[in-house]
């Protein structure tokens, strides 16, 4: 009796799970096969190479958003992989109690700040100075975001290195600093990367830091200190507006988003773990 | 001829825990110095004292001497970097460097510290993996993983690591504890060879290892050097009844 039961129980839970693990999948599924659905037939060499067409004119694309992008997305990791990988390293290793106690409530603080908040600082900081909006706020903007998840990431991913490779390494009479940069940072490599990973699929996707930062600009781009396009502000612009034409557009330009994520973070995976021997 | 160490009233402390009180003990050159004791004992603490590792670890202190020739380790001149290049270390469980090549391991403290010639770098890593008696074993696999290795092979591929950087003492914390027999065995073998080139200090839970490799053995307990002569003298006539429990089995 109490056999059966547990049998009835264990069944029950299982589907249950099941079901639970599918659910959560989905969305990101339909997501995919909704965006396909949607753009696919508006994702053309067009897209890729050309300007947007002004209203009314049919075709285009949305070339200069991709640049503006990739750019901004670019000058944020400059700023954000060192700081964040280096500050994460510190935090790992520190000595002083105090003051990793202090970054890494900051870092947790601002992971939590709602985006539009560092398109505010961004703008008051360099914007309102510059008089102008420009990629450079953007891409500041950005980094504002990026730093904290790489800091984060970094630094519980080096606690995951086990204390011995780094006591192997002093033992070996190396100074602390190399023991670090090249035992116990390429040991975490793979963990970090991906935090680096995450954190620039992010900062591609967010529209509002660049609001009133970058602005968007339907031109090519002409130089950091201008107003530059970028593909969520794009597609923001596009699917507000009332034409059918451009809303096409927006679709696509929301599958070329997503896809250009994908392929980074995958090619990143390929890439480390044909550089990591196996264990 | 290698250099001895010899320790003058060595204090250690994890925080406000003092864990070595007063140590006095001498590790005679071109020998097998082992030191054995219960958990907690403080004898991996004391080697760690010796290539100022102890140091390492937050809250951690030291106080005394520990004389390398005629220097002191721990005068404040002295950069203890420089004094682990003189003092190698192999741990208690294998560690080689996991990102790194069998090749790589064995240069990484020569390659980190600057040398870029690889014809050199291919003479030392072929002479230490020699030392460690495991050449034959991977002389045609240097590219592969260090930790695709056996255990055992793996913590040669450690001594040989410690051996390339040419320190005049290699300090051994219990490294057979995670090893098989064959393995020990080989390892024990293998540190009688590196004794006519360099001095050994081995920690070790197996009264049997220290029996067999060492020529002076020091018994810990709680921090304190009970003991302290000849591995035969110890074993078969100590002169401390605590000693003597230990050695018989009667405790620890």
């Amino acid at each position: 009796m109490n056999d059966a039961r547990r049998r009835a129980v264990n069944v029950v839970m299982s589907w249950l799970s099941l079901g639970a693990a599918l659910l959560s999948t989905a969305p990101l599924i339909l997501i995919l096969a909704f965006l396909v659905y949607q753009g696919a037939s508006s994702v053309n060499l067009d897209f890729f190479l050309h300007l947007p067409k002004p209203v009314g004119e049919p075709g285009g694309g949305m070339a200069n958003a991709i640049v503006g992008s990739i750019i901004m997305i670019g000058l944020a990791s400059c700023v954000a992989i060192p700081v964040g990988v280096l500050g994460g390293l510190y935090l790992a290793g520190g000595r002083d109690p105090r003051m990793p106690w202090l970054v890494r409530f900051t870092a947790d603080v601002l992971n939590g700040v709602p985006s539009i908040v560092f398109g505010i600082f961004a703008y008051t900081v360099l914007v309102l100075p510059m008089r102008r909006f420009s990629a450079l706020a953007g891409g500041f903007a950005l980094a504002l975001i990026m730093v904290p998840i790489v800091l984060r990431t970094t630094e519980e991913m080096i606690r995951l290195v086990p204390r011995t490779f780094r006591e192997a390494g002093l033992g070996l009479g190396l100074p602390e600093w190399k023991v670090d940069l090249r035992i116990v940072l390429p040991a975490a490599r793979a963990g970090i990367v991906t935090g680096i990973m995450v954190a620039m699929a992010r900062i591609a996707g967010e529209t509002a830091p660049l609001l009133f930062t970058a602005l968007g600009n339907r031109f090519w781009h002409q130089g950091l200190d201008q107003p530059m396009a970028a593909l969520p502000l794009q597609i923001y612009a596009y699917a507000i507006a009332p034409y059918d034409d451009w809303h096409r557009q927006a679709w696509a330009g929301a599958l070329v988003l997503i896809t250009l994520v994908l392929i980074t973070s995958l090619a990143a995976r390929l890439a480390i773990r044909r550089r990591v021997p196996a264990r | 001829m290698a250099f001895g160490l010899s320790i003058k009233d060595l204090n250690a402390w994890f925080g406000s825990n003092h864990v070595l009180r007063d140590i006095e003990l001498s590790v005679a050159p071109n020998g097998v110095t082992a030191l054995i004791g219960p958990s907690g004992c403080g004898k991996s603490t004391f080697v760690r004292c010796l290539n100022r590792m102890h140091e390492v670890v937050p809250g951690a202190r030291v106080s005394g001497r520990v004389l390398l020739g005629s220097d002191d380790l721990y005068d404040p001149g002295v950069d203890a970097v420089q004094v682990r290049r003189r003092i190698g270390m192999v741990f208690q469980k294998p560690n080689p460097f996991p990102t790194m090549s069998v090749f790589e391991n064995v240069a990484a403290g020569l390659r980190l510290a600057g040398m870029r010639r690889r014809s050199q770098l291919a003479e030392v890593v072929e002479q230490a993996l020699r030392h460690a008696a495991l050449w034959d074993e991977v002389k045609d696999n240097l590219g592969k993983s260090g930790v695709s290795l056996s255990g055992g092979q793996q913590q040669r591929l450690c001594i040989a690591r410690a051996l390339a950087v040419q320190p005049q003492i290699l300090l051994m914390d219990e490294p057979c504890s995670a090893l098989d027999p064959i393995a020990t065995a080989k390892i024990e073998e293998l540190m009688l060879d590196l004794k006519k080139e360099l001095t050994i200090a081995i920690v070790t839970h197996n009264m049997q290892q220290a029996a067999r490799v060492s020529e002076w053995t020091g018994f810990f307990l709680m921090g304190e050097l009970v003991e302290f002569g000849t591995t035969k003298e110890l074993f078969r006539t100590p002169r401390d009844p605590r000693t003597e429990a230990y050695i018989t089995g009667r405790f620890g």
